[in-house]
C-alpha cells in the first residue's frame, strides 16, 4: 500500500541526480591523478572536488535512500498510511536546504577540508551547518520510523512486526545513535571555531568523536542493502527466506556491535590508548559474524528459489537460478563484491596488518568496493524493484539494467583492485597529483590508469542507471500490484519479544559506547593542553 | 509484551545477550589492557595498575628532566584570529608614520629599489612575524635587527595593518613574465617538496606565507640559500628549511627568478 509515492520518489530522485553529479566529480578526480590526465596545477580544485563527492556520497545520497525506502517498508510492510507526512516533507527541505547549504562554500573553495572535516582544518560555518541541516533532516525520519511502528502496534497487539520493518527501524535507531559523535565534533567543537568564536580546537578529540560515526555510518549505509537481501531478492527471484529469525538477529547484531567499533580508524593515532583500540578491534571482527550470518542465510534462501525451479545436485541448482533477472544478477555481484570487501576489512581491522597499508589508496580501494560496490549495487535492484510501483509504470529495458548492472560491477572491480594494489605497493590516499616519471612510482603507473578506466566505466554505469529511471518515467501506465515482501520458509505468528522489539539491543549499544568511548572521550575533553590551533581554509 | 518481561534474567534473549557481551567485554578487556601490555618485552611496567593505566592512553607525566638550552632562538610568535583583524584608520595612519623609517630600503611606497623585499600589500601576517622575529633575535640582518630591536607590539602590529593597507603595485623588476616552473607548481614529490604555489601564491595562498610575485630575484634566491644553509631558522617547524635543503640550485634559480617576473597584482585577492 504505496500512497505517499510522491514523497518516496522525491526522495528517490534528489538521491540519483546528487549521486550522478558526485560520481562525474569522482570519475574526474580518478582521471587527474592518474597518468592519462595532466598534473591539476592547482591540488585546491582536486580537494573542493574531493569535498563534494565525500559529502554528497557519504551524507546525502545514502541517507535519501535510506529515508525514501524506509517510507516505502513503512507503508507497504505495515500496510498502514505514514504517520507524519508533513513531518517527512520537512525533513526532505532540511536535507534540501542544508545540501545546497553545503555546497554553495565547497564550491567557492572555502571549506576543501574532505567530508571527514579534518580538524584543526576549518572551513566556512555554512559548510559544517548545512551537514548538521542534513542530518537533523534525517533524525526527523528516524522518529518517524519510531512513531509508524508503535502506531502499527497498538493496532496489531502482539503481532510479530514484518521483518522489513523490524530491520528499517534497526537501521534508524542505528543512525540516530551513530550521528551523535559526528554532531557532537560539529556542535562542541568545529562549529564554535568555524564561527570565530573560539581559535583552538582539540583535534584528537575531534577525531574520536568522529571515528565514533565513520564507521557504524557505514552499516547505516548497509541497511537497505541488507533488507534488500532479505526481504525482496527472495521473492524477486521466486524463493522465501530461509529463516526469519536468522534475519532478525543479523539485524540485531549490527545494531548491537557496529557502533563501538569505530576506533579501529584511529590505529595510528596517538592519543588514544593501545587497550582501547585492542577492544575495537575485536568488536570489529565481530561485526563479521552478522555478514556471515546473511550471507548463509541468503544463499540458503537462493537455493530454495532454485530447487523450486528444478535445480538439482550439489551445486547443479545454481545453474537453475533465474540470472536473467536483475535481482538475481544484482545480490551475486554484490555478494563477490562485498566478499572480497569483507576480506580487505579483516585487514584494516587487525591492528598489526592495518599498518602496513593504513592511509594508502587500499583503504580508498576498500570502502569504494563495499560501499560504492556491494551496497550501492542493491541501491539500484531497490530502485528498479520499487520504480514501477512508484511510479505506475513499466520498467520495459531489462536488458538495459542488465547491462547497467553488469558495467557497474566490471567497472567497480576495475577501479578498486588496482587500488587495493598500489595501496600494498604504499600509494599514499588524498593527493592531488603523482610524478609517475619518477622511477621510484612509475611502476603503479599501469595499476592507476586502469582504475581511471573503471572510474569511467561507472560513470557509463550511472549514466544509464538514471537514463532507465527517466525513460520509466514515460512508459505506459500499468497496475503493478501491491508492493510485497519475501515470506520466510517457516512463518511463525509469534516471534519472541526480544526479536520482535529494539529496547534490549538499543539499551546494549549505548552501554558499549559508554564503555568503550567513554574514558577515551573524559581523557581529552578533560585533560589540559589537548588543543592546537585551528588552521583556516583560504585564510590569511 | 512489556518491557518488564525484556529486562530480565527469566528472558532467555535478556540473559544472553547481555552475558555474551559483558563476557566478550571482559575477556577483552583482560587481554587488551593486561596480558598484551605485558607481552611486549620491551616496555617494563612498575604494576599491573601501571599497564592498565598505559594501555587506556593516561597521559604519561613526563620524567624529570631539564629541556636542554636551544644554541638559537626560534620563533615564538602567537598568532589568533584576532591579532591584527580590522585595524582602525588611525592604527594605519600610526603605522604610516612609523614606516618613513623603513622607506629608505623598502621604498616610500612599500615598493624597493634596493633588492629589499617590497612590503605593499604583503599579507599583515607575514610582516608581523618577521617584525617579531627580527626583534627577539629569532632572524638577524645586520640592517634590520637594529630598527626592530625597540619596536613596541603596537608599533609593530600598526606597521604590518599599514604596509598590508597599501597598494600592491608593479615593481622595478621589468623582465618579462616567465612560464611557471615545475618547482613552483608541483614541487618535487619524491623530494618531499611541496610546491611553491601551493603557500606562495601561483596557486594557492597559506595562513602565515608571504606572497612573492615580484619580489627581488636576488632577495629570494639569497633567503633560499640561507634557509638551506640553516643560516636563517624561524621558519615554523623547519618547514622552509627542510624544503630548501633538499632543492637544486637551479630549481632555487627558477624559483626565485619565476616570482620575481610576476607582476603583484596576479596575487589572488583571497583576503
Amino acid at each position: 500500500m504505496l500512497v505517499n509515492r510522491k514523497l518516496i520518489l522525491a526522495h528517490f530522485w534528489l538521491a540519483f541526480a546528487v549521486f550522478g553529479v558526485a560520481l562525474t566529480l569522482g570519475a574526474w578526480q580518478m582521471f587527474i591523478r592518474s597518468p592519462i590526465g595532466t598534473w591539476l596545477s592547482n591540488p585546491e580544485l582536486y580537494y573542493r572536488s574531493l569535498t563534494a563527492h565525500g559529502t554528497v556520497m557519504g551524507y546525502v545520497f545514502p541517507t535519501l535512500v535510506a529515508m525514501g525506502f524506509g517510507y516505502a517498508i513503512s507503508e507497504s510492510a505495515l500496510e498502514q498510511r505514514l504517520v507524519g507526512v508533513r513531518w517527512a516533507w520537512t525533513g526532505f527541505w532540511l536535507i534540501v536546504i542544508g545540501s545546497v547549504m553545503a555546497v554553495i562554500p565547497i564550491a567557492l573553495g572555502r571549506a576543501s577540508v574532505l567530508y571527514t572535516f579534518y580538524p584543526p582544518l576549518i572551513g566556512n560555518v555554512f559548510y559544517y551547518l548545512g551537514v548538521v541541516l542534513v542530518v537533523v533532516g534525517s533524525w526527523i525520519w528516524v522518529a518517524l520510523m519510531s512513531i509508524n511502528l508503535r502506531v502499527w502496534r497498538k493496532a496489531h497487539p502482539g503481532a510479530p512486526v514484518p521483518l522489513a520493518m523490524y530491520a528499517n527501524v534497526a537501521g534508524s535507531y542505528l543512525w540516530a545513535w551513530t550521528a551523535v559523535g559526528a554532531a557532537l565534533e560539529l556542535l562542541l567543537q568545529i562549529i564554535p571555531v568555524a564561527a570565530g568564536l573560539k581559535n583552538t580546537i582539540d583535534a584528537g578529540l575531534a577525531r574520536i568523536f568522529f571515528s565514533w560515526t565513520l564507521h557504524a555510518i557505514v552499516y547505516f549505509w548497509l541497511m537497505p542493502t541488507y533488507i534488500a537481501y532479505y526481504t525482496i531478492v527472495p521473492r524477486a527471484i521466486g524463493g522465501r527466506v530461509y529463516s526469519d529469525s536468522m534475519a532478525r538477529i543479523s539485524f540485531i547484531l549490527f545494531l548491537v556491535v557496529a557502533m563501538p567499533i569505530g576506533m579501529h580508524h584511529t590505529f595510528a593515532d596517538p592519543q588514544v590508548g593501545a587497550g582501547f583500540k585492542f577492544i575495537h578491534s575485536a568488536f570489529t571482527a565481530l561485526v563479521a559474524l552478522p555478514t556471515l550470518l546473511t550471507v548463509f542465510t541468503i544463499c540458503a534462501s537462493v537455493e530454495i528459489a532454485a530447487r523450486l525451479r528444478g535445480g538439482r545436485g550439489m551445486f547443479g541448482w545454481i545453474r537453475a537460478l533465474p540470472w536473467d533477472n536483475p535481482m538475481m544478477l544484482a545480490l551475486a555481484f554484490s555478494f563477490v563484491m562485498l566478499g572480497f570487501g569483507g576480506a580487505g576489512g579483516l585487514i584494516n581491522m587487525s591492528y598489526q596488518l592495518d599498518a602496513s597499508i593504513h592511509n594508502t589508496q587500499w583503504i580508498t580501494g576498500h570502502f569504494h568496493l563495499i560501499f560504492g560496490g556491494a551496497i550501492v549495487i542493491m541501491y539500484f535492484a531497490i530502485a528498479y524493484d520499487l520504480w514501477p510501483h512508484l511510479t505506475g509504470r513499466e520498467l520495459i529495458d531489462i536488458r538495459l539494467i542488465r547491462t547497467q548492472l553488469w558495467l557497474w560491477f566490471v567497472g567497480m572491480i576495475v577501479t578498486t583492485f588496482p587500488w587495493h594494489w598500489v595501496g600494498i605497493l604504499g600509494m599514499p590516499r588524498r593527493m592531488a597529483y603523482f610524478d609517475f616519471g619518477d622511477p621510484a612510482i612509475a611502476p603503479q603507473a599501469l595499476s592507476v590508469t586502469f582504475s581511471a578506466i573503471g572510474g569511467f566505466i561507472l560513470l557509463t554505469s550511472g549514466i544509464m542507471f538514471i537514463v532507465i529511471l527517466a525513460r520509466g518515467m514515460r512508459t505506459p501506465k500499468v497496475d503493478a500490484g501491491p508492493y510485497r515482501f519475501a515470506i520466510a520458509v517457516h512463518q511463525s505468528a509469534t516471534v519472541p519479544v526480544a526479536l520482535n522489539t529494539h529496547a534490549l539491543w538499543v539499551a546494549l549499544m549505548i552501554v558499549l559506547t559508554i564503555t568503550n568511548y567513554g574514558y577515551p572521550i573524559l581523557n581529552l575533553a578533560l585533560g589540559a593542553g589537548t588543543s592546537v590551533p585551528a588552521v583556516y581554509v583560504g585564510a590569511q | 509484551m512489556s518491557t518488564r518481561d525484556l529486562f530480565t534474567f527469566s528472558n532467555r534473549h535478556f540473559t544472553i545477550g547481555v552475558g555474551v557481551i559483558a563476557g566478550i567485554l571482559v575477556v577483552t578487556g583482560i587481554a587488551g589492557f593486561i596480558v598484551l601490555p605485558f607481552a611486549q618485552p620491551w616496555v617494563q611496567f612498575a604494576n599491573v595498575w601501571d599497564a592498565i593505566c598505559s594501555a587506556a592512553g593516561v597521559p604519561q607525566r613526563a620524567a624529570n628532566v631539564t629541556a636542554p638550552e636551544q644554541a638559537k632562538r626560534l620563533s615564538e610568535v602567537v598568532l589568533t584570529s584576532r591579532t591584527l583583524s580590522r585595524p582602525s584608520q588611525e592604527a594605519i595612519g600610526r603605522g604610516a608614520t612609523l614606516a618613513q623609517r623603513c622607506a629608505i630600503c623598502h621604498g616610500p611606497t612599500g615598493i624597493s629599489r634596493a633588492d629589499s623585499p617590497n612590503l605593499a600589500g604583503q599579507y599583515a601576517a607575514v610582516i608581523y612575524k618577521e617584525l617579531h622575529d627580527f626583534r627577539s633575535g629569532a632572524r638577524t640582518n645586520a640592517v634590520m635587527s637594529p630598527f626592530a630591536v625597540n619596536l613596541t607590539d603596537e608599533e609593530i602590529a600598526d606597521l604590518s595593518n599599514y604596509y598590508a593597507y597599501l597598494p600592491r603595485l608593479p615593481a622595478y623588476h621589468p623582465t618579462p613574465q616567465l612560464p611557471k616552473p615545475n618547482i613552483v607548481i608541483y614541487g618535487a614529490p619524491m623530494r618531499g617538496i611541496a610546491p611553491c604555489g601551493a603557500c606562495h601564491g601561483s596557486l594557492d595562498n597559506k595562513t602565515g606565507s608571504p606572497w612573492l610575485e615580484g619580489q627581488s630575484e636576488a632577495y629570494l634566491k639569497v633567503q633560499l640559500q640561507a634557509f638551506a644553509a640553516g643560516d636563517r631558522r624561524n621558519d615554523i617547524s623547519q618547514q622552509m628549511r627542510n624544503i630548501a635543503r633538499a632543492m637544486t640550485p637551479q630549481e632555487i634559480e627558477a624559483a626565485a627568478a619565476y616570482y620575481a617576473s610576476q607582476p603583484p597584482d596576479v596575487v589572488k585577492a583571497v583576503d
